[in-house]
C-alpha cells in the first residue's frame, strides 16, 4: 500500500493502512472535485453575459430524470465502497493483537502516566520495544483526554470512570508525538508525552537499570531529595510546574524555596516549608500572581513522609 | 476631496416610514423584527469574528503568546459559542427567513406576529444571560463536554441558561414559520409553487422544533449536576460522559442542517434569476431538504467515533452518515445544471452564490474523510476537523447569507449596492478565506490537535500561512460592510425589481410597505419560468 510518507513518516502498520484508506477517498474526492467544479466554473464563463448585454434567450430546461439518477446511483455506490474501506481499516485498528504486552495508560490534568506490567509507572514517555505488539488500557482520574499518535495515524478518548484500549504496533525505532486530542483545560495543550521505540536490547537494559532504582527506593536507600523527585514525576507535578525557570501553566519551581512569592491578593509571602505544605495540600489558599486558581489538591494523595521529601527536592533547585 | 452630491431620498420609505426607538422596539411587522434580528446577529458576527483574529494571532507563534493559554481557551469558546448559537443558528431563518417568508408567500405577516416580537426579545435577553457569564468566563469549547464542564469554575450554569432562553426564541419562530407557511399561503400558491426558500426554511423549521429542546434539557441537566451536584455525566457522581455527547449531538447535529439548509434556500433563489434558467430538478431539490432534515436526525453518532462508544454503534453510524451525502450531492447536480446554457449574470449575489457552491463542494468532499471510520480516527479532533466545519459553515452558510445579502438588500433598504465595492469585497473574501481554512487540511493531516494555545514549532509555517489569510479575509468583511452602512443611506433608489425575478417579493415595492401587497396575489405558477418554453423542453 503506498504511504503518505512525503508528509509524514510510517511508522507502524496502522499507519499504512490508515493512509491506503486515505489515498482511496482522496481519489474518489479529487475526481468528484474535478469534475464538480469544472463544470461550475466553465458553465459559468462559458455563458456569461455582461453587463447591459440584452439577455440571451435560454431554453426551458426543468428536469432530466436520467441523468438524476445516474448521480444518485454512482456515487451512492462509491460513498458504500467509502465506507466499507473505512469500516475494514477501523475494525482492523480496534482488533486485539496476539500476545500483547499490556500497559496502563493514566490521563489527568495534564500530563500522561504509563505503568509497566512490573508495576513501574513514568511520567510522560512511553517506552516500547520495536516489532512486539502492545495493548494500552487506558482512564482518566478527572476528565476526558485523548489519546493521540499522528505517527501511528492511531487516536482514543480516555475517560474517567471506565477503560478504553488501544493496540500498537511499533514497527521503526524512533521518537514519536503523543498528543492530548480532547480539550481538558488549561494546560491542554501542553499535555503531551514521548513515544520512545527502541531496539529491544537497548530496551531491556533501560528496564533494567528502571528496576535497580525501584530496588533501591522500596529499601529505603534512597536520598530524600531523589525520592522527592520521583513523587514529584509520578504525582503530576511537572505537568504544570518546571524546575528550569520558565513558568507553564504554574509557576516555575526553580529557586522557589526560600523565595518571596507574590500573591494574588497583593501580599506576598516566603516559600519556606510550611507554604510548600499548604500549597501542595490546600492550593487555593494562597494564589500566585499571574497565575489562575486550577491547581488540584494532593491532601490524602501525598503523606507527610512524601511532603518532606518534595520539600527536599525543592531546596536542590537552585 | 468633494463631498459627494447628496443621497436621493426615497419617494416612499414603506415599511421604514415609521422612526424611532419605540416604533421599532414594539413593532409586529415581521419585516422590521427581521431588520432588527439582522443587525443582532451581524453585529455578533463581527464581535466573534473580532475573537477569531485574536486566536488566529496568537497561533502565529508556538509557544506562549501575548495571551496567556488559559485566556486563548475562553477566546476559542466564546469565538465558538457566539458563532454557533447567536449567529450562524438564527442569522438566516429569524433575520432574512422573518423578513421574506410572507413576502415569498403572498402573505401580509407571519401567523403570530406578538409571538414574533417575543421571540425576538427573549432571543436578546437570552444574549444579555449569556453576556453575564462573562465575568466568569467559559473556557468549555463550544461543546460543552463533561465531566470538564461540570468541574470547570467558569459560570457555565449563566450560559447554559442563556442560551436555554435563546434556544426557547429559536423554538418559537420555528412554530412560527411552521404554522405561516402552511396557512397563510396566497391563493393559488400549491406546495409546489413555492419558492425553494419556502421548502428550505420549512425543512429548517422542522429541526429546530423537533431538536432544540434536547439541547434545551440537556443545559438543565448539566446546570442540576452543577448546582445540586445530582450525577448525570460525572462518574465521580455515578454519571456518564458519554450520554452528555450523545445528548449534545443529537441536537448539534441536525443544527448543522439547520445552519446550511436556509443558505441552500437563498443559493435555490439567486441562480435561477441570475442564469436566466428555470431552477433545475425542483422537486429533487425540495424533497432533497426534507430528506436531509429526517437523516439529519440519525447520524450523530458520527462525532462520536473515538469517544469510547461501543464499535458496532460506530459502524452504523458511519453507514447512515453516508446517506447525507446523497441528497446533498443532488443538490449540487442540480444547481450546477441550472447553469447550463444559461445566460449568466455575475453580480454580486450570483458571486457569492457560485462561491457557496465551491466552498460547500469542498467542505462535503473533505466530510467523506470524516464519516468514514478508519479515516476519522486520524483526523478526528484535528485542524482537518476544523477545516471541514469552516468551508462548510464559513465558507458555506455565511457565503449563502452573504448572496441573499447582496440579493435583497435592494428590497429590504429601498437602495441598491454598490456594485464595483461589493464586488472588490468578494475578492478579498474568497482570497481570504481559502488561504485561511485550506492549510488546515494540511495541519490536521500532520496531526495538529485543535483547540491547542501551544503547539511544536514545526506546524508554523502552515500557522502563519493561515493568519494571513485571517487578515485578507477581514478586509474583504470590513469592505463589505461599509458598503453596507453607506448605501443603506446613500445608494441609488432601487426599482422594485432590480434582478427581473419572478418571485413575489419582487412584484411589491421596495420597500414594501407595512402590509406587504396592496392586494394579495393570485399565483398561476412555479416562480421558476425563465427561458422560452417549448426549447429543448424536459
Amino acid at each position: 500500500m503506498p504511504a503518505l510518507t512525503f508528509l509524514h513518516g510510517e511508522a507502524s502498520r496502522s499507519a499504512g493502512e490508515v493512509d491506503g484508506a486515505f489515498i482511496f477517498i482522496a481519489a474518489i474526492c479529487i475526481f468528484f472535485f474535478l469534475l464538480t467544479q469544472g463544470f461550475l466554473i466553465y458553465f459559468a464563463l462559458r455563458y456569461r453575459r455582461k453587463k447591459g448585454e440584452p439577455d440571451v434567450e435560454t431554453p426551458y430546461i426543468t428536469d432530466n430524470h436520467t441523468l438524476e439518477t445516474v448521480w444518485v446511483i454512482v456515487p451512492s455506490l462509491l460513498l458504500l465502497a467509502i465506507f466499507a474501506y473505512g469500516y475494514v481499516v477501523f475494525i482492523d485498528l480496534k482488533s486485539p493483537l496476539a500476545h500483547a504486552t499490556e500497559i496502563a495508560v493514566t490521563a489527568q490534568q495534564w500530563q500522561w502516566s504509563f505503568t509497566y506490567p512490573d508495576g513501574r509507572t513514568v511520567v510522560g514517555e512511553l517506552r516500547l520495544p520495536v516489532g512486539r505488539p502492545v495493548k494500552l488500557t487506558m482512564t482518566s482520574r478527572d476528565v476526558i483526554h485523548g489519546f493521540f499518535i499522528p505517527a501511528y495515524r492511531q487516536k482514543q478518548d480516555v475517560l474517567p470512570g471506565r477503560y478504553t484500549y488501544l493496540w500498537l504496533e511499533p514497527d521503526r525505532v524512533g521518537s514519536y508525538d503523543i498528543f492530548c486530542s480532547q480539550y481538558c483545560g488549561t494546560g491542554h495543550s501542553l499535555m503531551r508525552a514521548t513515544l520512545v521505540v527502541m531496539p529491544a536490547a537497548a530496551y531491556a537494559q533501560w528496564v533494567e537499570q528502571q528496576e535497580a532504582k525501584a530496588r533501591q527506593a522500596k529499601a529505603g536507600t534512597e536520598p530524600l531529595a531523589e525520592k522527592g523527585e520521583e513523587l514529584m514525576e509520578q504525582s503530576g507535578c511537572l505537568g504544570c510546574h518546571t524546575v528550569d525557570g520558565t513558568p507553564k501553566v504554574g509557576p516555575t519551581l526553580k529557586g522557589l524555596y526560600g523565595k518571596s512569592v507574590p500573591l494574588s491578593t497583593g501580599q506576598s509571602v516566603t516559600a519556606d516549608d510550611d507554604y510548600i505544605r499548604e500549597s501542595i495540600v490546600d492550593p487555593n489558599a494562597k494564589i500566585v500572581k499571574g497565575f489562575p486558581p486550577i491547581m488540584p489538591t494532593f491532601r490524602g494523595k501525598l503523606s507527610a513522609d512524601d511532603i518532606r521529601a518534595i520539600i527536599a527536592y525543592l531546596k536542590t533547585l537552585h | 476631496m468633494t463631498e459627494r452630491a447628496a443621497a436621493v431620498p426615497l419617494a416612499d420609505r414603506g415599511y421604514l416610514t415609521e422612526r424611532g426607538f419605540r416604533a421599532w422596539a414594539t413593532t409586529l411587522d415581521h419585516k422590521r423584527i427581521g431588520v432588527m434580528y439582522l443587525f443582532t446577529t451581524l453585529f455578533f458576527f463581527l464581535v466573534g469574528g473580532l475573537f477569531a483574529i485574536v486566536i488566529r494571532l496568537k497561533l502565529m507563534t508556538p509557544g506562549p503568546g501575548f495571551i496567556s493559554d488559559h485566556t486563548y481557551n475562553v477566546f476559542f469558546t466564546i469565538h465558538g459559542a457566539l458563532m454557533i448559537f447567536i449567529f450562524v443558528i438564527p442569522a438566516i431563518p429569524s433575520s432574512l427567513g422573518n423578513f421574506f417568508i410572507p413576502l415569498l408567500i403572498g402573505a401580509r405577516d407571519v401567523a403570530f406576529p406578538r409571538l414574533n416580537l417575543f421571540s425576538y426579545w427573549l432571543f436578546v435577553a437570552g444574549i444579555c444571560v449569556v453576556f453575564g457569564s462573562l465575568l466568569n468566563p467559559m473556557d468549555t469549547g463550544w461543546t460543552f463536554y463533561a465531566p470538564y464542564s461540570t468541574r470547570t469554575a467558569a459560570a457555565v450554569t449563566v450560559l447554559a441558561f442563556g442560551l436555554f432562553m435563546t434556544g426557547m426564541s429559536t423554538i418559537l419562530t420555528g412554530l412560527n414559520f411552521v404554522v405561516t407557511i402552511h396557512k397563510l399561503r396566497a391563493p393559488g400558491m400549491t406546495w409546489y409553487r413555492m419558492p425553494l426558500f419556502i421548502w428550505a426554511m420549512y425543512a429548517t423549521s422542522i429541526i429546530n422544533v423537533l431538536a432544540t429542546p434536547v439541547i434545551g434539557i440537556t443545559f438543565l441537566l448539566l446546570a442540576a449536576e452543577r448546582l445540586f451536584g445530582i450525577g448525570f455525566f460525572d462518574p465521580a457522581k455515578g454519571g456518564d460522559p458519554l450520554l452528555f455527547q450523545h445528548f449534545f449531538w443529537f441536537y448539534s447535529h441536525p443544527v448543522v442542517y439547520v445552519m446550511i439548509l436556509p443558505a441552500m434556500g437563498i443559493i435555490s433563489e439567486v441562480i435561477p434569476v441570475f442564469a436566466r434558467k428555470p431552477i433545475f430538478g425542483y422537486k429533487a431539490i425540495a424533497y432533497s431538504a426534507l430528506a436531509i432534515a429526517f437523516i439529519s436526525f440519525l447520524v450523530w453518532g458520527h462525532h462520536m467515533f473515538v469517544s469510547g462508544m461501543s464499535t458496532v454503534a460506530g459502524v452504523i453510524f458511519s453507514f447512515l452518515t453516508f446517506f447525507v451525502a446523497v441528497p446533498t450531492g443532488i443538490k449540487i447536480f442540480n444547481w450546477i445544471a441550472t447553469l447550463y446554457k444559461g445566460s449568466i449574470h455575475l453580480d454580486s449575489p450570483m458571486l457569492y452564490a457560485l462561491t457557496f457552491i465551491f466552498h460547500f463542494i469542498i467542505g462535503g468532499l473533505t466530510g467523506m474523510f470524516l464519516g468514514a471510520l478508519g479515516t476519522d480516527v486520524h483526523v478526528h479532533d484535528t485542524y482537518f476537523l476544523v477545516g471541514h466545519f469552516h468551508y462548510t459553515i464559513m465558507g458555506g452558510t455565511i457565503m449563502g447569507l452573504f448572496a441573499g445579502l447582496h440579493y435583497w438588500f435592494p428590497k429590504m433598504t429601498g437602495r441598491l449596492l454598490d456594485e464595483l465595492r461589493a464586488k472588490l469585497a468578494w475578492l478579498f473574501i474568497i482570497v481570504g478565506f481559502n488561504v485561511t481554512f485550506f492549510p488546515m487540511f494540511i495541519l490536521g493531516y500532520l496531526g495538529m490537535p485543535r483547540r491547542y494555545a501551544e503547539y511544536p514549532p514545526r506546524f508554523q509555517t502552515l500557522h502563519i500561512v493561515s493568519t494571513v489569510g485571517s487578515w485578507v479575509l477581514t478586509i474583504g468583511i470590513a469592505i463589505m460592510f461599509l458598503n453596507f452602512l453607506r448605501c443603506m443611506r446613500k445608494g441609488q433608489p432601487a426599482p422594485a425589481n432590480p434582478w427581473r425575478a419572478l418571485t413575489l417579493e419582487w412584484q411589491t415595492a421596495s420597500p414594501p410597505a407595512t402590509d406587504n401587497f396592496e392586494t394579495i396575489p393570485t399565483v398561476t405558477t412555479w416562480p421558476y419560468g425563465y427561458g422560452k418554453k417549448g426549447d429543448a423542453g424536459e
